[in-house]
Formats: structure tokens, sequence, C-alpha cells
């Protein structure tokens, strides 16, 4: 339990929540990541905003690294940003495992119309069944990957 | 459609972008190992379990859920001229079977697409192979199962 960090936890999430209600009640939009850079590909018709507010994410999360170093991942104090290696019980190169992880996620929330942020914030804020569906789901196979791969060393 | 490329619209999109790459950083859901240290339930018997993500996603949705409930006392939202509602509605294969899919890899990983678009600012090694297969995956799904676009609009409820 060393790990476990309520406070930046609530506030996070809180933040999250506001950047959700500022799309919402300024542009009516679904502030849902998969959904903004799904739909930069072809078919696309809107993508400026959609440009915009992937930049935006990018800088907020370098500003705030910048302002509050040393919190988590990233910025000059904090600790250093890395993604996760492949479990070496798998035989597998780590980039081929990150590889297959990015294919099955831009296409299951593709298919599956959200992510974390879609479905997950925004869907169940808005009671929508499709989402309470698809929470329960992406987290439960979530946390049964997570246990069948022994991806956490 | 021309609401879209106005001043007040993208600056709007420019904050909730800051204030989203912000509460990601602060809450720490850019650390790919921090989101598997809580989707790892078999650490909770072991006292290694992080409940961190659940206080994130919980105070999220509570700000968020606000907001609908002011959303649903106005005709429109600020800057443009209908809020864009979901049009889908039933739970279909393409839901379920693409919310399994996303499992597998956020689990296998500890990155949704968030946290992966946010990395950016930190450029991890290996980001870019995961990004361009991020994406590519994506337009696979575009293709295959389409649902954006001028088509989504066929699809009643």
């Amino acid at each position: 339990m060393d790990s476990f960090t309520p406070i930046p936890a609530l506030i996070g999430g809180a933040l999250i929540g506001l950047a959700s209600a500022v799309l919402w009640l300024g542009n009516g939009r679904i502030a849902g990541i998969s959904g903004i850079f799904g739909h930069l590909l072809p078919p696309a018709r809107t993508v400026l905003w959609r440009v915009v507010f992937l930049a935006a994410l990018v800088l907020g999360a370098l500003a705030a690294a910048w302002l509050i170093p040393g919190l988590g991942v990233g910025g000059p104090q904090g600790k250093p940003a890395e993604l996760v290696s492949a479990p070496a019980s798998w035989g597998v190169p780590t980039p081929l495992w990150l590889a297959i992880a990015g294919l099955l996620t831009g296409f299951g929330t593709r298919i599956g119309n959200g992510c974390t942020s879609g479905h997950g914030v925004c869907g169940i804020a808005r009671l929508s069944l499709r989402s309470f569906v698809a929470v329960g789901i992406f987290f439960s196979v979530a946390i049964i990957t997570v246990t069948v791969t022994g991806v956490v060393a | 459609m021309s609401a879209m490329t106005r001043l007040p619209y993208l600056v709007t999109a420019a904050l909730s972008g800051l204030l989203f790459g912000v509460g990601l950083y602060v809450s720490q859901m850019v650390d790919p190992l921090k989101v598997l240290r809580f989707l790892d339930f078999g650490a909770i018997p072991r006292g290694g379990w992080d409940p961190s993500l659940a206080f994130v996603i919980v105070a999220a949705i509570g700000v968020m859920f606000v907001a609908v409930r002011i959303g649903r006392t106005r005709q429109k939202p600020a800057f443009d001229v209908a809020f864009s509602e979901p049009e889908l509605k039933r739970i279909d294969t393409p839901l379920v079977l693409g919310a399994v899919l996303f499992g597998i890899g956020w689990g296998m990983s500890g990155i949704c697409p968030g946290p992966a678009i946010s990395l950016i600012a930190f450029w991890p090694p290996d980001l870019l192979i995961y990004l361009v297969a991020l994406f590519a995956g994506s337009y696979a799904g575009t293709l295959i199962v389409p649902s954006g676009g001028r088509r989504r609009l066929a699809v009643t409820s």
C-alpha cells in the first residue's frame, strides 16, 4: 500500500472531470481520447479542434511536470517515464509486446466506441448503458490479463 | 460546421486538453506501472495493491456527473449549435468485442489512450512503436466496423 496516493488521485481525477465538463458544456463534445484521435483518420471531417485538444493534452502533462516536479513520472525531478517490459516468461521482445497491446487498444476502442475517458468517465456520468457494459468488460478483462500475463514484476 | 473552427470553440478544446493533461500527470495515471498496480488484483492478499486509479475515476465521474446535469438544463453548449450526443444506444457485438480487446491491450501495457498521448510529453523508449500500433489498430477498426463520419449518422438507436 506504500504506493497508494489518494490525494493526488482525487485532485487529478477532479481535473480530468473538469476537462470533460469544459468540453461538454463548451463544445458539446465527449472528451473521449480514443474517439478524438480515432476521427483524425479518414473519413475525418473535423480535424482542427482534435489536433488542438491533443496538443494541449501533451502540453498540459509537460507543464504540470515542470511546475510540480517529482510528483510522478517525467519532469526534471520526477522518475523517468518508462513503459513496461514484456514478461520474461513469454519470450516476446518488448517492442512486439507493446505493438500488440497498441493494436488491440486502438482496434478495440474504435469498434467499441470508447476507452477509459469516453466510456469510463463521460459515459458513466451520462448513465449510458453501453458505457456501463463496456467499462465492466474492459476493467474485468484488464484485471484478468494482468494476472494471466504476470506483467507486474 | 463553421462553429468548430471559431476561436472560442478551439480555445475551449485547448483548455480542456490542458486540464486533462495536468490531471493525468497529477493523478500519476501517465505512469503505466501505477495503472497496472491497480489492475493487479492478485496483489490484494499480498498487500501490494494500489487503489489510486479508483479514486481518480470516481472523482472524474463525480465532476462530470454534475456537468451533465447542468447540460440538461440547456438547449445547446456554449460554442456549438447542439450537444453531440452519442447516437448508439444498443448493446451490440462491436461494443462487447471492442471492450474485450481493449481490456487485453490495457492489461498488457497499463496504457489507455489518454495516457498514451500525454506520454508524448516524456517520450519514453518504445512509445513510438506503441503509438504507431495504436493508430493502425484504430484505423483498422474504422475500416472493418465503420462507425465514424457520415456512416455513423445512418445508425438509428
